[in-house]
C-alpha cells in the first residue's frame, strides 16, 4: 500500500506537442492518499484511461513524474510497481481452476507453498467463492470471472494499489449493485489504495471518497460526492454529475443581482466580476415550484415522472432549465420557479467563482 | 409442442439431396458394389462376398504400406505443430511487416502438389539440383532415388516446407485474437514467457490447433501426388504409402474388387483415426462434473 504522488504530470501521445491541446492528459499535480478509494470519472476521451495508464506503468508520460511513496517510479515497467489492475473485460486463467487463479500470482513470485494455500483459502472465502472453488475458471459467469481477475490482485498482501478500468462494464445491471458493495467491503477491510475508472457516475460517487473529474484531458475538480454535488467547481462536472444535471444560465452580475434577460435574480453575495462569459449554475433539486407572482416567470414545456419524483421541463428567458419536483408534490396553476439563494454558484468562463473573487 | 407439420417442406431438400447424391453417394456406392463382386470382362459380375476383403487384411504388402503411412504422418505432425506455433509466435502483431510475413507464408501453400514434387525432384538431383549438387560437393552422399533414408527424408521435408505454413496462418489467426489486457495481466501477475504461452496463449490457440492438426493428419495421411512424382514410390517400395499401392492395384493391375475393398477400409481408417483425435483432443482441459485439480 502507497501513496500515489503526481508530479505535475502530463502526457501527449505526440511526440511534440505544440499548444495545450495536443496533450492528452493537461498537467496535473496531486496526491493520492495511502488507502484512499477514488475514481476518476469523465466522458470517453476525456484522458482518464490515459493517466491509469501511467499509474499502471503501461505509458511513461510525457512530463513530469510519478511517485509511489516518494519514490520515483516513473520509468519503471508494470510489474515492477507492484500494483494490481482488473480490466474492463474479466482476464482468467482458462485452464485452470478457480483456486489455481487465486495462486498464479504468488507462484510466480515464489511465495512459500503453505502461505500460498492459506491466503488463496482466505481469498476464496472474501471472494464467496468456496463452492466454486475447484472448478474450472472459464466456466464461471462474468461477475464471478471479474471477482477472480481481482482476487489475483488481492492475494498479493503488500500490493502498492489496485486499478480499475471500467471494471463492470460486462457485468449484468442486477450483478452491478453487488459487486460494487464487495469491492467498497473489501477495501474497508483491506485498505488498499484503489483506482476506479469509470464514466458512471453512480458507480464513482458510490465507490470512492475522492471522485476526480476529468474533462478534455484536464482534471477540473477533485472532491467527495458532496463536494462535487453542492459546488461543482466546473460547469462540466455540474452537468455530468446529478441527474438531471445542474442548470447552467448565461447571464449578467451586477453587484447582488444576476440577470437573466429582463429576469432578475438575487444572490447570496456580491459578485466583482464582469468578465463577458458569466454564468450561473443552479440545480435542479433546488429549485422549487409556488403560484407566488414575485416568483421567476418561465414557460412549462413537458412534465416527466421518473418513478420517485418528477422532472419539470420549463423555458426560462429562451433557456432550457429544470426543477425536481418531489413524490407527491404537483404543479400549481400557473407557476413560476424561485431558486435557493444559497445553492446559486456563478462561474466565469465555466470555473466556478468562489467567495471573494 | 403444437409445431406445424407440413411435408412438402421436404422438397426443399431435394436440391441438396441431389448434389450429395451426385458428388458422394454414388461414387461411393460404385466402389462398395465392386468391393463385394468379382469381375471377368464383359461387364458380368458375381458375388465375391468379403473374400476381397479378407484379402486385403491378410496381405503383408496392405500393413506395410499403413505402417508407412501412420508413421509419415506422426513424423511431420511432430514437426510441423511444433515448428508452425513456433513461427506463428515470432510473427509481428502489428505494423508494416505483417502482410509482408503473411503473404511469405502464403506463398507454399499456393503451390499445386505435383509441381512441389517436381521442384524437389529437381532440387535434389546431385547433377542440377542445388540441394542434391550442394550436398554433393560436400561429401555426403545423397540420392533419393536410390537411398531409403534419403528419400523419407526429402519426402518429409517437401511437405514440412509445403504445409507448415498452414499451420504457422491458423496458429497466427488464434493469436492475434488475444485481447492484449490478457499480457498485462500476465505481466502484472509476474508471468514468466512459458506461463504465458502455457496459460493464455495455448488454451486460446486450442480451437485452431485441432483443426490444423486434424487438416494436416488428414492430407498426410492421404498423401499421393508428391511421392508419387519425387520418388514413385520406390527405391524398392520403401515410400509406397496406401493411396499409391491404390492407384496401382486399381490402375497398374486393374484388380478392381481388392483396390475397392482397400479403399474402404483406407476411407474407414481415416475416419476413425480422425474422430478418436477429435474426441481426445476436444476434451484435454475440459471441466468434468467432479474433476479435481489435475494440472
Amino acid at each position: 500500500m502507497a501513496s500515489i504522488t503526481l508530479d505535475r504530470l502530463a502526457h501527449s501521445y505526440d511526440p511534440n506537442p505544440k499548444t495545450d491541446a495536443d496533450f492528452a492528459l493537461k498537467e496535473i499535480d496531486y496526491e493520492w492518499e495511502d488507502g484512499g478509494a477514488y475514481a476518476l470519472l469523465g466522458p470517453s476521451g476525456c484522458g482518464k484511461t490515459t493517466l491509469l495508464n501511467i499509474i499502471s506503468g503501461l505509458l511513461v508520460p510525457s512530463k513530469g513524474h510519478i511517485k509511489f511513496d516518494g519514490k520515483d517510479v516513473t520509468h519503471l515497467q508494470p510489474e515492477e510497481r507492484n500494483i494490481a489492475q482488473v480490466f474492463q473485460f474479466p482476464v482468467i486463467y482458462d485452464t485452470m481452476t478457480v483456486r489455481q487463479n487465486l495462486a498464479f500470482p504468488l507462484l510466480n513470485r515464489r511465495v512459500p507453498r503453505d502461505e500460498i494455500t492459506k491466503r488463496v483459502a482466505d481469498m476464496i472465502e472474501v471472494l464467496d467463492l468456496a463452492d466454486k472453488a475447484d472448478r474450472k475458471a472459464r466456466r464461471l459467469t462474468a461477475d464471478e470471472k471479474q471477482k477472480i481477475s481481482l482476487g489475483r490482485g488481492l492475494v498479493r498482501y503488500d500490493v502498492n494499489a489496485i486499478l480499475f478500468d471500467e471494471p463492470l462494464t460486462v457485468i449484468d445491471p442486477h450483478m452491478k449493485w453487488q459487486l460494487r458493495t464487495k469491492l467498497k467491503d473489501l477495501h474497508r477491510q483491506l485498505g488498499h489504495t484503489m483506482i476506479y475508472v469509470t464514466h458512471d457516475q453512480t458507480e464513482a460517487l458510490t465507490f470512492a471518497d475522492k471522485v476526480v473529474v476529468m474533462y478534455e484531458g484536464e482534471v477540473v475538480q477533485i472532491g467527495t460526492p458532496e463536494e462535487l454535488f453542492d459546488e461543482p467547481a466546473h460547469t462540466f462536472v455540474g452537468y455530468f454529475i446529478g441527474s438531471p444535471g445542474m442548470n447552467v444560465l448565461p447571464c449578467q452580475i451586477n453587484g447582488k443581482t444576476a440577470e437573466i434577460g429582463s429576469t432578475k435574480i438575487e444572490l447570496a453575495r456580491e459578485y466583482n466580476i464582469s468578465g463577458s462569459n458569466i454564468e450561473l449554475g443552479i440545480r435542479p433539486e433546488f429549485v422549487s415550484l409556488s403560484s407566488d407572482r414575485a416568483g421567476i416567470p418561465v414557460q412549462i414545456d413537458a412534465v416527466e415522472n421518473i418513478g420517485r419524483f418528477k422532472i419539470v421541463r420549463a423555458n426560462l428567458e429562451g433557456h432550457s432549465i429544470n426543477a425536481v419536483l418531489k413524490e407527491g408534490e404537483s404543479v400549481p396553476a400557473d407557476p413560476t420557479f424561485k431558486f435557493a439563494t444559497d445553492r446559486i454558484n456563478v462561474y466565469e468562463n465555466s470555473h466556478l467563482v468562489r467567495a471573494g473573487g | 409442442m403444437d409445431k406445424p407439420y407440413n411435408n412438402k417442406a421436404w422438397f426443399l431438400v431435394v436440391p441438396v439431396f441431389a448434389l450429395v447424391a451426385l458428388s458422394a453417394i454414388i461414387p461411393i456406392m460404385t466402389v462398395v458394389n465392386y468391393s463385394f463382386q468379382d469381375t471377368f470382362g464383359n461387364n458380368q459380375f458375381f458375388w465375391a462376398g468379403t473374400e476381397w476383403f479378407q484379402d486385403v487384411l491378410s496381405s503383408d504388402r496392405f500393413w506395410d504400406a499403413l505402417g508407412r503411412n501412420f508413421m509419415f504422418s506422426v513424423i511431420i505432425l511432430s514437426i510441423e505443430i511444433p515448428l508452425g506455433i513456433g513461427i506463428a509466435l515470432t510473427m509481428p502483431k502489428k505494423g508494416i511487416w505483417v502482410p509482408v510475413c503473411l503473404v511469405t507464408m502464403a506463398l507454399p501453400l499456393l503451390i499445386p502438389w505435383n509441381v512441389v514434387g517436381t521442384i524437389w525432384q529437381i532440387f535434389g538431383r546431385a547433377d542440377i539440383g542445388l540441394l542434391g549438387y550442394s550436398l554433393d560437393q560436400l561429401g555426403v552422399n545423397y540420392n533419393y532415388a536410390s537411398n531409403i533414408f534419403d528419400a523419407w527424408a526429402t519426402i518429409i521435408l517437401m511437405d514440412v516446407w509445403h504445409w507448415t505454413s498452414l499451420v504457422v496462418l491458423l496458429c497466427y489467426a488464434g493469436l492475434v485474437s488475444i485481447p492484449e489486457a490478457y499480457y498485462q495481466a500476465a505481466k502484472i501477475d509476474g508471468a514468466s514467457r512459458w506461463s504465458v504461452f502455457r496459460y493464455i496463449q495455448l488454451p486460446k490457440i486450442r480451437g485452431v490447433l485441432i483443426i490444423a492438426f486434424l487438416l494436416r493428419f488428414m492430407d498426410s495421411f492421404m498423401i499421393y501426388t508428391e511421392p508419387f512424382v519425387l520418388t514413385g514410390g520406390g527405391p524398392g517400395n520403401s515410400t509406397t504409402f496406401m493411396s499409391i499401392d491404390l492407384v496401382k492395384q486399381a490402375i497398374g493391375q486393374f484388380d478392381l474388387g481388392p483396390a475397392a475393398a482397400m479403399s474402404l477400409v483406407y476411407q474407414l481408417i481415416v475416419l476413425s483415426v480422425c474422430y478418436v483425435f477429435f474426441t481426445v483432443m476436444s476434451n484435454v482441459g475440459v471441466d468434468k462434473p467432479d474433476a479435481r485439480v489435475e494440472d
